[in-house]
């Protein structure tokens, strides 16, 4: 227990005191909306009638920005190779990871979202639909997001493969993320994200830890 | 330092191991055994295998043929090893102390207090500095201090000395000694000479003589 | 009399060693070949001359026989992929490999057939190339991983160290691919509440089903066949390059 809290501790420093990345995604997350406004028109009810799609757009781009830095810089400098002879398993260790990364580019986008539904002239209810369904869906976008980052991670550049990788895998979260905000039968698609993203969550460390060690192997 | 840990007598043993990556065999067929407080040397030139086979003992790397043990474990103990690679795993956005902190607690906490850890390599007055103003030597010592603060009976040292001055070749083969003194293993694979006060403890196994 | 004195080996074993793998089903590749193109052309025969037009969609009824077996192998391929991934993972089987490696362009290109022919068939039929149907919308997600997998396999230089990652990658998408269909699904039909597009009738005449029967089996043999051949091309640039290497470092030593 106190090497995960010890994992958990330093993944959130070293996150927090990235200089402003939690900010940068952010801004990325609010310049998304702004674009989608100023590519569209200024027509309200359109804006309003693509909200939902848009902000789970941009959440899951944003959420694919943060990425690079979950397994890189400790494969680089060699801290994954370490961490598989610590007390606690790798699986436990990336799932600390996983955790520390939906904290520090999940929770900031959804507590930025209420800028993004004035931009997109979204209305009350809605609102907070789109926020019960971000907090529902982006762990498995993160959960997802760790599977293609442990994939790529020894490749040089591998930076600009894992969107690819990531994106037909996420497909799902998008359908239900979006369903849940705006389709009739919104509580269903909502029972069926989170079944996802428990799904994914409980799955993805132990197929990140396999693709981590397999790197090195 | 008095409640020295006397490590379990254990005895690492390879039998007809061949390491290798990228389906390229490097080292083929070796046997050795290291027994409690030796320290067995891997020398060669570049290219010859010495850290694939560090990383093949140290469980990341599959062997391509034959087995290693290390015997006289409890099965329900949990890793037994450090290992010390080319790269430090120190994080230049935590300070000193805690990049230190973060190993003990993941390792497990059984070995020497972080600050005397500290003391022990030479960074005793740096505990609060970011470890990214570290210079290479420095940055080499916080990785060693990282095989103090927790005991483990089996060292794994590739290239232990790379970057360090004078003073610190003898913190290596201070360090190392005192490991041997408490039935410590270690394999170290190293360009630089390292002499044990008592050579006794040391053994040499070369790499790359071709047949 | 001799008497062997080679040790027996199990075929499991045999067929480990990447140049008895090519040694045994080489004779294989002749017959699959022939095989393939005798089902070929019975099959096509029976599409073209020995089969009714449809009362309704006349003549273009005559591209479900190419459309339906590639739609069927797109998943298939999967099936060969995901099972060698295990093969990789559990067993580490070298020619699992080799196998995983093969069927990812092959599956790429059966599926991207399939869109094809479906687009095709979808133009007179619905009278658009492209519909966001549910089967179509899935389809080409799969054809975005069989894409992403090819791509995967270009970026790694190590392809042994790369086999065993891509493994667990193809394993994560054989299990979300069952969701990615359903969720498509459940998509699909909340935008477009009626089905019209059943692209197969409730009951096929037989007069139907003979050619898509016999296509369905050539374009299985041709698949198979690919497979070996693109295995046997694998297991060789291996060999060359591991004697690249050997070659290189022999100029250093």
């Amino acid at each position: 227990m106190t090497a995960l809290r010890a994992m958990l501790g330093r993944e959130l420093r070293l996150a927090l005191r990235g200089g402003g990345d939690v900010l940068t995604l952010v801004l990325f997350f609010i310049i998304t909306g702004a674009i989608v406004a100023f590519a569209v028109g200024p027509d309200s009810v359109l804006l309003a009638r693509i909200a939902p799609g848009m902000v789970w757009v941009a959440a899951f781009l944003a959420m694919l920005l943060g990425l690079d830095r979950l397994f890189r810089p400790d494969h680089e400098d060699g801290a994954l190779i370490l961490l598989r002879q610590a007390e606690l398993p790798l699986s436990a260790a990336i799932a600390a990871k996983v955790m520390v990364h939906w904290l520090v580019s999940a929770l900031p986008l959804i507590l930025a979202s209420p800028l993004l539904a004035l931009q997109l002239a979204m209305d009350g209810e809605t609102f907070w639909r789109m926020v019960a369904s971000l907090l529902v869906g982006t762990p498995a976008l993160a959960a997802f997001g760790a599977v293609g980052a442990a994939v790529t991670v020894s490749i040089r550049g591998g930076g600009l493969i894992a969107p690819i990788l990531i994106a037909p895998l996420s497909i799902p979260v998008l359908i239900f993320g979006v369903g849940s905000i705006t389709a009739s039968q919104s509580s269903a698609a909502l029972l069926f994200l989170a079944a996802l993203s428990l799904m994914a969550v409980s799955l993805a460390p132990f197929a990140a830890a396999l693709a981590i060690s397999s790197a090195e192997d | 330092m008095t409640d020295r840990q006397v490590f379990p007598p254990l005895t690492l043993r390879a039998t007809g191991l061949s390491c290798g990556r990228g389906g390229m065999t490097l080292t083929a067929d070796l046997s050795f055994a290291v027994a409690p407080g030796q320290c067995l040397l891997l020398r060669g030139p570049n290219g010859t295998g010495k850290t694939t086979l560090l990383l093949t003992l140290a469980g990341i790397v599959t062997p391509l043929a034959g087995t290693f043990e290390l015997e006289g474990t409890d099965s329900e103990a949990g890793p037994q090893l450090h290992y010390c690679g080319h790269r430090n795993a120190v994080k230049p956005r935590l300070s000193v102390r805690e990049n230190l902190d973060f190993w003990a607690q993941v390792n497990g906490p059984t070995g020497l207090d972080i600050q005397e850890a500290l003391a022990e390599v030479g960074l005793g007055e740096l505990g609060g500095l970011d470890a990214g103003y570290l210079s290479a030597g420095q940055s080499r010592r916080l990785a060693l201090a990282r095989l103090l603060v927790t005991h483990r009976p089996l060292w794994l040292l590739d290239e232990p000395t790379a970057a360090l001055d004078a003073e610190g070749h003898e913190l290596v083969t201070r360090l190392l000694d005192r490991h041997l003194d408490m039935g410590g293993l270690a394999l170290a694979a190293t360009h630089d000479p390292i002499t044990l006060p008592d050579p006794g403890r040391m053994e040499t196994l070369a790499l790359g003589v071709r047949t | 009399m001799s008497i062997d004195t080679t040790p027996k080996q199990s075929w499991w074993s045999r067929i480990a060693h990447p140049g008895q793998f090519v040694a045994w089903t080489s004779p294989l590749l002749w017959p699959l070949t022939i095989l393939t193109a005798v089902l070929f052309i019975i099959g096509l025969w029976f599409a073209f001359f020995n089969s009714p037009a449809d009362y309704q969609m006349g003549d273009t009824v005559r591209i479900m026989y190419v459309h339906v077996p590639n739609a069927w192998l797109s998943q298939f391929v999967y099936g060969v992929m995901t099972v060698s991934a295990l093969g990789t993972l559990v067993w580490r089987h070298p020619m699992a490999d080799v196998s995983m490696k093969a069927a990812a362009p092959l599956g790429a290109m059966f599926t991207a057939l399939a869109l094809f022919t479906g687009a095709l068939w979808g133009r007179p039929t619905w009278g658009t190339f492209w519909e966001w149907d549910g089967r179509m919308t899935s389809t080409l997600v799969l054809l975005f991983i069989y894409l992403g997998i090819v791509a995967l396999w270009r970026a790694f230089d190590d392809q042994l160290r790369a086999a065993r990652i891509i493994a667990v990658f193809t394993l994560v998408g054989a299990i979300n691919i069952p969701i990615i269909k359903f969720s498509v699904d459940w998509w699909s039909t909340l935008h477009q509440p009626a089905s019209v597009f059943r692209a197969d009738g409730p009951t096929m005449p037989g007069s139907i089903l003979t050619p898509l029967f016999v296509m369905f089996f050539a374009f299985t043999f041709l698949f198979l066949t690919l497979h070996l051949k693109a295995m046997h091309t694998e297991v060789k640039r291996r060999r060359v390059m591991g004697l690249q290497r050997r070659m290189a470092q022999g100029d250093a030593a």
